[in-house]
């Protein structure tokens, strides 16, 4: 007759943060794998892509707990569906940076010197999308905290925005790039498809990042 | 009758051992429940939830569980039509019933209300046993829609002081100013409850009778002393002021609800003795009148003290030979609930349970916590709450008063047989 203890359900808030952290981990290591291409460093691709799918995957493990964590017939703070679209654009932040070191190190490609730096702008400020994300995503249990109300909800609201503006960044970031990139279109040949393919990925990030905070700012507002 | 043994007749051994038995499920199963936020919180040890719990559902029996058991010994039954015999075999069936019902419950984990199953038992025999006109319908009525109004109230009261705590503490610039300042109005209001509910019925046993200008000017010194406290303590706990930049602001605040949290969980600890004692010592304390010899049946003879007291200490042995492995594991299981929001539920839940209790309607404790906590995760404020346990309240809700019932009426004929 333990009636209480059963009452509670395992809340779904601080796995979430995992998962979001471990996306976040994911995204990260997105620097270091374009660093070694802007130094020409073909062997590290290797080590840098196992890390990265390490990282997924324990993405992946946390997603699924979380899922097989969330019957309906629990009463959620953060309604299930709302829930469980947060987390979906949160794991899609590992997978594109699974995909982004994957297409790099199976087609061992060095950053064409002329993109360098313009490169690495974008994908720095596509990680500080995500981190922007990750914060925003840690304030879930003080959300939890003063029950979606009040001075909190401003507070996260800002943070939001904060992360459009970065997101919006990307954006300006991502053309620059692929003004550059199109630019190099007969020296790279074919090549330029798989370019093209990375930065959209890239600036992906970003973009799930900003509906991660977007998706939040919907259920705050209600 | 002409047996005796030791001077005692047997009927009053047989249901003294019967109403024991109740009163050491009470304390087994349901003082956990009262307590187990506490502990899942973090607000309390173990040991010292057994210890706070003990000592105030003992005191809040013997002060002030007169109340409650008076309905539950006549308040439901017209007298008038119950003869001395009927009313001896019916309680120790009301008393069977129930401690059947709730071996049962236990060996297949549902949620049994020991409230829910005397009730159902005294309905049972009285309208079977007797007939269906001895029963005091409409007080059973008002009792049975009691078990819904006392969730739903207390689940209100709990959405309403979420967020109000909410609002004026949490939300803001300096919680932890705010908690300050804020802190000793929670510290009056939870003395002031706890002194209302003592003064207003429990002196009576004490030949202390206040009248309510008397109980409410009373309580209120109560409460003020309890704030004054309260100042004090805050200004202890709550010193530093870089908390509240930091990423951690909300921890020093919860630290100061653990404070209050404790305070309710005492309230509701000696609310739950106040209310749930009668469940075991209403029908006890009928039997003890239809005893004496000429006693009068339906009006006078208050319930004795020691009634409360073997009462009182029956549900604080089953509190500590068994409660505290209940609450073990109801605390492992309850670990997502802060102070602040264990401290708006047990406020609710209390607030409610003394009210019925001061109207004399016996409540089941544990499904009015349950409905304060709802109340909490309704307003958002609890991560994730399982609704089938709801459910399975609703469906044992239903289910235990016809079972209650015909299991009294079964025993209401067995003992009949057997001492006639």
């Amino acid at each position: 007759m333990a009636l209480m203890g059963d009452l509670f359900g395992k809340s779904p808030i601080r796995p979430m943060q995992q998962h979001m952290r471990a996306s976040l981990e994911c995204a990260r290591e997105v620097l270091p794998l374009f660093e070694a291409m802007a130094a020409g460093n073909v062997s590290e691709l290797l080590p840098r892509r196992d890390k990265i799918d390490r990282l997924e995957h324990e993405a992946d493990r946390i997603k699924n707990e979380i899922r097989s964590q969330l019957p309906k017939r629990l009463m959620l703070a953060i309604e299930r569906r709302d829930m469980l679209e947060i987390l979906d654009f949160q794991d899609s932040i590992a997978d594109v940076a699974q995909d982004i070191a994957e297409l790099v190190e199976i087609r061992s490609m060095t950053i064409p010197e002329t993109l360098v730096d313009s490169m690495l702008d974008l994908v720095r400020r596509a990680i500080a999308a995500c981190e922007a994300a990750g914060r925003i995503i840690d304030e879930l249990d003080k959300l939890v905290e003063t029950g979606f109300r009040g001075r909190e909800v401003a507070r996260v609201e800002e943070m939001i925005d904060e992360l459009s503006r970065i997101e919006s960044d990307t954006d300006e970031l991502t053309e620059r790039v692929q003004r550059k990139l199109f630019a190099l279109e007969s020296e790279l040949g074919v090549g330029i498809v798989f370019w093209n393919q990375i930065v959209g990925w890239v600036s992906n990030l970003a973009d799930y990042a900003e509906r991660v905070g977007n998706r939040l700012r919907l259920l705050i507002a209600s | 009758m002409d047996a005796s043994w030791f001077g005692f007749s047997p009927v009053i051994l047989i249901a003294g051992g019967l109403a024991l038995y109740m009163a050491w499920a009470i304390g087994a199963n349901d003082v956990a429940n009262a307590m187990g936020t506490s502990v899942g919180s973090g607000a309390l040890t173990i040991r010292h939830a057994i210890i706070v719990a003990g000592l105030l559902e003992f005191s809040g029996a013997f002060l002030a569980g007169g109340h409650v058991t008076d309905t539950v010994r006549k308040g439901m039954l017209d007298m008038d039509l119950v003869s001395r015999e009927y009313l001896l075999y019916g309680m120790l069936a009301a008393l069977a019933s129930a401690a059947t019902l709730l071996l049962g419950a236990t060996r297949l984990g549902l949620p049994v209300s020991t409230t829910h199953a005397i009730v159902g038992g005294i309905v049972g025999f009285g309208a079977v046993g007797i007939g269906p006109e001895a029963v005091n319908w409409p007080q059973v009525g008002s009792i049975a829609a009691s078990w819904v109004t006392s969730p739903l109230l207390s689940g209100c009261l709990a959405f309403f002081i979420f967020h109000i705590t909410s609002s004026t503490i949490l939300d803001r610039e300096k919680p932890l100013e705010q908690v300050r300042r804020l802190g000793p109005i929670f510290f009056f209001y939870v003395f002031f409850i706890i002194g209302l509910v003592t003064l207003f019925k429990g002196l009576k046993n004490l030949n202390l009778d206040l009248n309510l200008p008397e109980a409410i000017a009373a309580s209120t010194l109560v409460g003020l002393v309890g704030a004054l406290i309260g100042a004090f303590f805050l200004s202890r706990v709550a010193k530093s002021d870089r908390a509240d930049q930091s990423d951690h602001r909300f921890s020093q605040v919860e630290r100061v609800f653990v404070v209050l949290q404790i305070l309710t969980a005492c309230a509701v600890a000696f609310a739950h003795g106040s209310n749930d004692v009668a469940n075991a010592i209403g029908p006890l304390a009928a039997i003890a009148t239809a005893l004496q010899e000429g006693g009068e049946l339906a009006h006078k003879a208050p319930v004795a003290p020691w009634m409360l007291a073997v009462g009182g200490a029956g549900i604080v042995v089953g509190l500590a030979t068994w409660g505290y492995r209940v609450m073990e594991t109801v605390g492992k299981k309850i670990t997502e609930l802060t102070p602040s929001r264990g401290f708006a539920a047990e406020l609710a839940a209390a607030t409610t349970i003394v009210l019925a209790s001061r109207m004399g309607i016996p409540v089941s404790t544990t499904h009015t916590l349950v409905g304060a906590v709802l109340g909490v995760g309704l307003a958002r404020g609890i991560g994730a709450l399982d609704m089938r346990v709801v459910g399975n309240i609703a469906i044992s809700w239903v289910a235990t008063l016809p079972i209650a019932a015909a299991l009294s009426v079964f025993f209401f004929y067995f003992f009949k047989g057997l001492l006639t």
